[in-house]
């Protein structure tokens, strides 16, 4: 065992870890946002509305997060129109293409995630609303979604890990990430254990503070499922 | 279009290898699977702390960097303990190391799976085994697995659908799968994005095909269960 390169290299894998953080952060964000409004469309009972968000979500669920990466990083190079388009300076570069699949790809996820907990959603909640005179929409923003998102919270923590770890694969399309500085290290030093293994240790204990976090969001949102304490 | 055409064998190809890594990896998740279940909830406070670190540690760190670790570090690995006994340089074969580290990693997924299966099959289904003087491995074969597979069969499955993406990672460490084979025909083409669309598609339909295969599987299992 030598640990000596990835002393000396430790600023690389925090560098790394700074992008890794940013990027995950800015997918999540960038994909709830996306699935609220996915979740709903997919919910509707028109065919018409609902056809679009569930083949969306069922195309980015069926495929692996590598492949998504690779059409968007790789292949969207392949068409003049793109090539030729205001949007390539963005397209072009590792970083965007990165955070576009992994918002894509985490919306989808998230999408399914919420829909099935809105409609397990008690028929009897939604009545009471009707039966208080609230409109569709408000019963939506009052009564539906906040305990759609209560219901989703658990599943949410897993799928945040999930893109924690996904999120490595950006070290493989020349990101320096965390996975990306751990390849760094590894070809100036050829230390394959150490350096890999030390962004595991990092990416660990990434998981166990999310772990963590939700656990302490639950126990606030989840207050009223607590058994009384006698 | 027709190059997708020229291309096709070789996509294939790819396929069948990806296939093969799926369910050869998966063999070995569903074994490592139930041995970590089994250790979980055993007596003995050592394998229950074994099979914990087991299925903490692997769930908690990514598994594209497992399998760089296992590949590129098992191969250094193997060899300096191979310079302390003398022995030949030895070559860690990619697809060996794929399946063993896809395997590797499910198996932690499956340990927890399989320990909820385990623990909804009711106690007394288990001590009348017993009570008929059956062995405890003929308990978990005649009584505590047919009755924990139907269980155990959602979570089995989401882990299967997982698996069978992961496989992906393999082009990483140079196995010649779909999605590498893709970027072959992609390049020599400059069609990286149709390539790449046709593995999505290919992805999907194992998808669809696992869908159905668990559906008949869900049947099998569920057999003798009334339905409301």
């Amino acid at each position: 065992m030598d640990f000596a390169a990835i002393i000396g290299n430790l600023d690389l894998y925090l560098q790394g870890l700074w992008v890794t953080v940013q990027l995950v952060a800015l997918a999540l964000v960038i994909g709830l946002a996306l699935a609220v409004p996915l979740a709903l469309a997919a919910s509707a009972r028109r065919v018409w509305v609902n056809f679009l968000p569930h083949a969306f979500i069922y195309c980015f669920r069926g495929t692996p997060l590598l492949v998504q990466i690779y059409l968007i990083y790789y292949g969207l190079g392949q068409f003049a129109a793109v090539r030729e388009s205001f949007l390539w300076p963005v397209l072009s570069e590792a970083y965007w293409c990165a955070l576009i699949s992994f918002a894509l790809n985490t919306a989808a996820y998230t999408g399914e995630i919420i829909r099935g907990a809105m409609a397990q959603t008690p028929a009897g909640e939604i009545e009471a609303a009707r039966a208080c005179g609230m409109s569709p929409a408000m019963t939506y923003r009052r009564v539906i979604l906040p305990s759609a998102f209560r219901r989703a919270l658990p599943a949410y923590g897993n799928e945040v890990i999930f893109m924690l770890h996904g999120s490595a694969l950006a070290g493989i399309i020349t990101i320096v990430d965390l996975f990306g500085a751990a390849r760094i290290v590894n070809s100036r030093h050829f230390v394959p254990f150490e350096s890999y293994i030390t962004a595991g240790f990092f990416y660990l204990c990434m998981t166990f503070l999310i772990v963590w976090a939700f656990k302490f969001i639950e126990r606030h949102w989840h207050a009223h499922l607590k058994p009384l304490r006698g | 279009m027709l190059v997708v055409w020229d291309y096709l064998p070789l996509i294939l190809k790819g396929m069948l290898l990806t296939v093969e890594v799926a369910l050869l990896s998966l063999l070995i998740a569903v074994a490592l699977g139930i041995l970590g279940a089994l250790a979980k909830l055993s007596r003995s406070r050592v394998a229950r702390a074994v099979a914990g670190v087991y299925s903490t540690l692997i769930r908690g760190i990514p598994d594209l960097v497992l399998m760089t670790v296992i590949f590129f570090g098992g191969q250094v690995l193997v060899n300096r303990i191979g310079e302390l006994f003398g022995w030949e340089y030895i070559d860690v074969n990619p697809f060996t190391a794929g399946v063993l580290t896809i395997g590797f990693i499910f198996g932690a997924y499956m340990t927890e799976t399989f320990r909820g299966g385990i623990l909804a099959v009711p106690r007394g289904e288990i001590e009348a085994g017993f009570a008929f003087g059956m062995t405890p491995l003929q308990v978990f074969v005649r009584i505590t697995f047919p009755a924990m597979m139907r269980h155990a069969l959602p979570g089995f499955g989401n882990n299967w659908l997982v698996l069978a993406k992961t496989t992906a990672l393999v082009s990483v460490i140079g196995l010649h799968d779909m999605v590498y084979n893709a970027a072959v025909a992609g390049g020599s083409t400059r069609q990286p994005f149709t390539f790449y669309l046709v593995v999505a598609a290919l992805f999907l339909l194992i998808t669809a095909v696992s869908d159905a295969g668990l559906r008949r599987l869900n049947k099998i299992f569920s057999a003798g269960v009334r339905r409301a």
